[in-house]
């Protein structure tokens, strides 16, 4: 890893360099309307670089961050499995990379085919009746998702129901989502094993909840033990059950949500099917949904007739979430991946990440409790060992010095302290073993020299960054001194 | 199996450790009468039958090339080669959010430059790192300014000339706030919008260039909005900002727009940047993330994603947005994208784009029972009234790979034989010159066919 930053593009850049150029304008030229140009006054102040500025600035850029290339990234709730070069590849024909998403249909039957092709693997591996690949991202599909159940039962001319249960263990996008549809979020806590407590689901299921938000497996990583029963309380009392497809990578091919009875669900293409993360996004948050949910699904989906096909915007859509047919790019390099692994390789990725997890579970539970003892699915949250002031961000920290991505650290909230680990299933045993004997060194060191755990990192390019300073005094963008 | 590492060995010393016989023991927690259901897919295809069947189905597109006069919301710009080398680098796109900022600083700085790159563009004060796409972004816009009255202004002023995607995702988004979304329902300008405003409108929403490629001049637009205490959204298209006044300069709050042409393939419509811009004292409400700048405990700079107690992850239900990633990839392209057109790299690119456009435009206007409406200005895109129906007239070019144009009618009933023609720095001369003869072609064509019914 690189042990410095780069200046900022303005401290290199240099009047009169450039790195591209254009041929002489080949037409007649025709006179601008002045008033509209950008004067002297506002000229605009981009960097000024050669190529060469720029290729070394950004690979220099590159080398100071850790990625799943270069490093194991058991980021808990992220999934953050390899991602096939073949993806990017494909994404990158010319075919695809350069077609216009307002290209006649018939120029597009290319296209069409992948996303009609991509809802119907959705469709089958989740056992739903129909899916919209529109929403551009998980909490996109979400908000997708409660919507659709805001217009289900307004269709119905139901207006009583103004309530949304979501338990504690769920991501803060699940609360914020019903905030934005309308709705009001009502917490549900979890029980003693983890799952969501039953009685008190049982309690608030009346007349006033529109629908329940579950994550299943759950951010504990832990698979609802109960989850039919909890199902059935929210359909008794008219509710929808909505899947939030955070944790799907643990179950392809191990029970499909929509025989559940879950009504409607969210795919993170980009955890499960393994689109790049990309530093924060692109993702893509695909919807299925069950029969009664498909005349309410955002729009376009694509129909196929004989060879042919066509979009279709159902007939009481929510309407439009972006614009276009979704992240089609994400999409396509999702729809690769499902179709080099067909059925036997989908369980194949379950088994492996769930067999990962409870390995690494096993290697360091004595020593970094778990709380719930049972085995896990993909993931499981693991507590810091007893140590007079070292925290679980010392922890993380430290793992940072040895060459190992941190887990997801202080989440779920219902865990104090929590370290949140998803080895995925594209990790060996060795990489496991390796970083279980980094989590024990650690500990070691937390006892006899805490020191330097609590300074760590000491080898990464910055060493800890002041937040609060961040914060209270905002710097945001660059500002030339002049 | 596809990229699983463990061999079999593995998962027989795994499970031992585990006491456990076979990984289908691992879910017992999940409904006997559901678990392990049979999956109708395609058995597995190897890397090479994969491309063979990806490459069949790309080869059934027809992709743009110099002859494509598609626009309409995303556009055919040139990306330098510089802009793929470096953004397909695995150590930005196997990255992830950066939450461990001491090995993300490479993300968190460019996102830093992305958010400065670009409030030099708009010349607003702050940039969030990205939304979904310009629509998204939008309606995020016109969100915020509901929140930002306390929502006790809910009437979004929305031009026509918003691109109508944009348009219908606010109403989608806004559905749910009982806002009302108006002043669309009429092909308005600026000037009018702007006295619809009144003490119940939390925002004006409009667009440059238009859908329609117009470019009205916005000046003296904020002051009448501002009068009525409502705000002003500007959508922009950042390869004009190249060359037109910044919306900043002309009293916008808050500059929106599609990032797609700073660098980013048009990619069948997605992913693409939304670009978000504000003003400071917005800034608590603005949705989305940020990248700021700090020191270490060394005192050396570094970056980190700041101010996030607006955010879903730590306010939950009363977070500004449920936005959890953003376009990080997309916002790394633009960087890249920005740095390496500098300020003349990209007002040649909007100067060639307007030259061209205005040629194309000309041409067209001289060929018979073509017409064009020259009144107001317009960047690089124009409608064209044809004298067949537009979607006739895209079909019948389609056999010699052109794209001729969006037809209207897709958006905007009642316009059946206007055509959106977008015209850029990739449609040279020539490309144009052998447009304007197909066109002449199939209009004398039907034209006779016509004569003889």
């Amino acid at each position: 890893m690189r042990q410095s930053l780069p200046p900022l593009l303005w401290e290199t850049s240099r009047p009169g360099k450039r790195a591209t150029w254009f041929s002489e304008c080949d037409v007649p030229k025709t006179e601008i309307p002045s008033g509209l140009v950008r004067d002297d006054a506002a000229h605009l102040n981009l960097p000024e670089l050669s190529e060469l500025d720029v290729v070394r600035h950004f690979t220099q850029l590159s080398q100071t961050n850790y990625a799943i290339d270069t490093t194991f990234y058991p980021l808990g709730s992220c999934t953050m499995k390899y991602n096939p070069k073949l993806n990017e590849a494909v994404a990158g024909m010319r075919g695809f990379a350069a077609h216009h998403p307002l290209a006649p249909v018939a120029a597009s039957q290319g296209s069409l085919a992948v996303l009609h092709e991509l809802q119907e693997q959705i469709k089958e591996i989740a056992g739903f009746a129909a899916a919209s690949l529109q929403p551009a991202a998980g909490a996109q599909g979400e908000l997708a998702g409660v919507l659709m159940i805001r217009a289900y039962h307004r269709d119905r001319g139901d207006k009583k129901k103004t309530r949304i249960l979501i338990p504690d263990s769920a991501h803060g996008t699940n609360p914020a989502t019903v905030t934005m549809s309308g709705f009001t979020a009502v917490e549900i806590p979890s029980d003693r094993e983890g799952n969501v407590d039953l009685e008190a689901l049982r309690r608030e299921c009346d007349d006033t909840v529109a629908g329940l938000m579950i994550t299943n497996p759950n951010t504990l990583g832990l698979f609802e033990s109960r989850i039919e029963e909890v199902i059935s309380a929210v359909h008794d009392c008219g509710g929808l059950v909505y899947g939030d497809g955070a944790n799907m990578n643990a179950i392809l091919g191990v029970v499909r949500p929509g025989d559940l009875g879950i009504d409607l669900m969210h795919f993170n293409l980009h955890k499960t099917f393994s689109t790049p993360h990309g530093g924060g996004g692109p993702g893509a948050g695909p919807v299925g949904v069950g029969e009664k949910l498909k005349p309410f699904l955002p729009g376009p989906i694509v129909e196929r007739t004989g060879d042919v096909f066509s979009f279709h915007t159902p007939e009481k859509t929510i309407g439009r979430l972006k614009a276009f047919h979704g992240n089609f790019g994400m999409l396509l390099r999702a729809f690769t991946y499902i179709l080099v692994h067909g059925p036997e390789g989908l369980r194949a990725i379950a088994d492996n990440a769930v067999l990962n997890a409870n390995y690494l579970k096993k290697l360091i539970e004595e020593t970094y409790p778990v709380r719930y003892r049972r085995p896990c699915m993909h993931e499981f949250v693991a507590t810091p060992p007893d140590a007079d002031g070292v925290h679980t961000m010392d922890i993380a920290k430290r793992l940072l010095d040895y060459g190992f991505h941190a887990p997801t650290v202080y989440f779920p909230l219902i865990v104090k302290e929590a370290l949140m680990i998803e080895p995925t299933e594209s990790e060996g045993r060795e990489t496991l073993e390796q970083f279980a004997e980094a989590l024990l060194q650690i500990a070691r060191e937390a006892s006899e020299t805490p020191e330097t755990v609590t300074s760590a990192p000491v080898t990464t390019p910055v060493s800890r960054l002041d937040e609060v300073r961040a914060a209270r005094q905002p710097v945001l963008r660059y500002r030339s001194r002049s | 199996m596809a990229y699983i590492s463990n061999t079999p060995d593995d998962v027989r010393v795994m499970l031992d450790a585990l006491g456990l016989k076979s990984c289908d023991q691992l879910f017992a927690d999940v409904p006997e009468r559901h678990r392990f259901p049979k999956i109708d897919l395609k058995p597995e295809l190897s890397e090479m039958e994969a491309l063979a069947v990806l490459s069949e189905h790309a080869d059934r597109n027809t992709p743009a090339s110099s002859l494509s006069f598609l626009g309409g919301g995303a556009w055919n710009h040139f990306i330098p080669s510089v802009v793929d080398a470096l953004a397909s680098r695995g150590e930005f796109t196997t990255s992830y959010t950066p939450y461990q900022a001491e090995v993300s600083q490479g993300t968190l700085q460019a996102l830093f430059e992305y958010q400065s790159l670009i409030a030099e563009l708009t010349g607003m004060d702050v940039v969030n790192a990205s939304h979904y796409d310009g629509a998204t972004a939008v309606a995020e816009a016109a969100l915020m300014s509901v929140h930002a009255s306390r929502d006790a202004r809910k009437k979004v002023v929305l031009s026509r000339g918003v691109h109508p995607y944009c348009r219908s995702v606010t109403r989608a988004y806004l559905d749910a706030m009982d806002a009302i979304v108006t002043g669309d329902d009429l092909d308005r300008t600026p000037g009018e919008l702007a006295a619809q405003c009144d003490t119940q409108t939390a925002c004006l929403v409009v667009q440059f260039p238009d859908f329609f490629g117009r470019t009205f001049d916005l000046d003296g637009l904020a002051e009448t909005v501002h009068a009525a205490g409502a705000l002003l959204v500007v959508h922009v298209d950042p390869i004009a900002l190249g060359l037109y006044k910044d919306p900043g300069s002309l009293g916008a709050d808050i500059v929106t727009g599609e990032g797609q042409p700073l660098g980013i393939p048009v990619s069948f419509g997605g992913p693409y940047l939304g670009i978000f811009a504000c003003r400071t004292p917005l800034i608590r409400r603005m949705p989305g993330r940020l990248a700021g700048e700090t020191l270490d405990s060394n005192g050396r700079r570094g970056f980190v994603l700041t101010l996030n107690t607006r955010e879903q992850h730590i306010r939950r239900e009363k977070a500004t947005s449920n936005i959890c990633t953003n376009q990080g990839l997309m916002a790394l392209r633009a960087a890249i994208y920005l740095s390496a057109m500098g300020p003349t790299g990209l007002r040649e690119v909007a100067e060639l784009c307007y030259h061209r456009a205005n040629y194309a435009a000309h041409q067209i206007a001289g060929l018979p029972g073509f017409t064009v409406d020259f009144t107001t200005p317009f960047f690089k895109e124009f409608v064209v009234t044809c004298p067949i129906e537009a979607e006739s007239l895209v079909e019948g070019l389609l056999p010699d790979r052109i794209l001729a144009g969006v037809p209207l009618s897709r958006f905007e009933p009642g316009r059946a034989n206007d055509l959106l023609v977008s015209v850029t720095e990739m449609n040279p001369k020539t490309s144009i010159d052998t447009f304007i003869e197909a066109l002449s072609r199939v209009a004398s064509v039907n034209g006779k066919e016509q004569g003889a019914r």
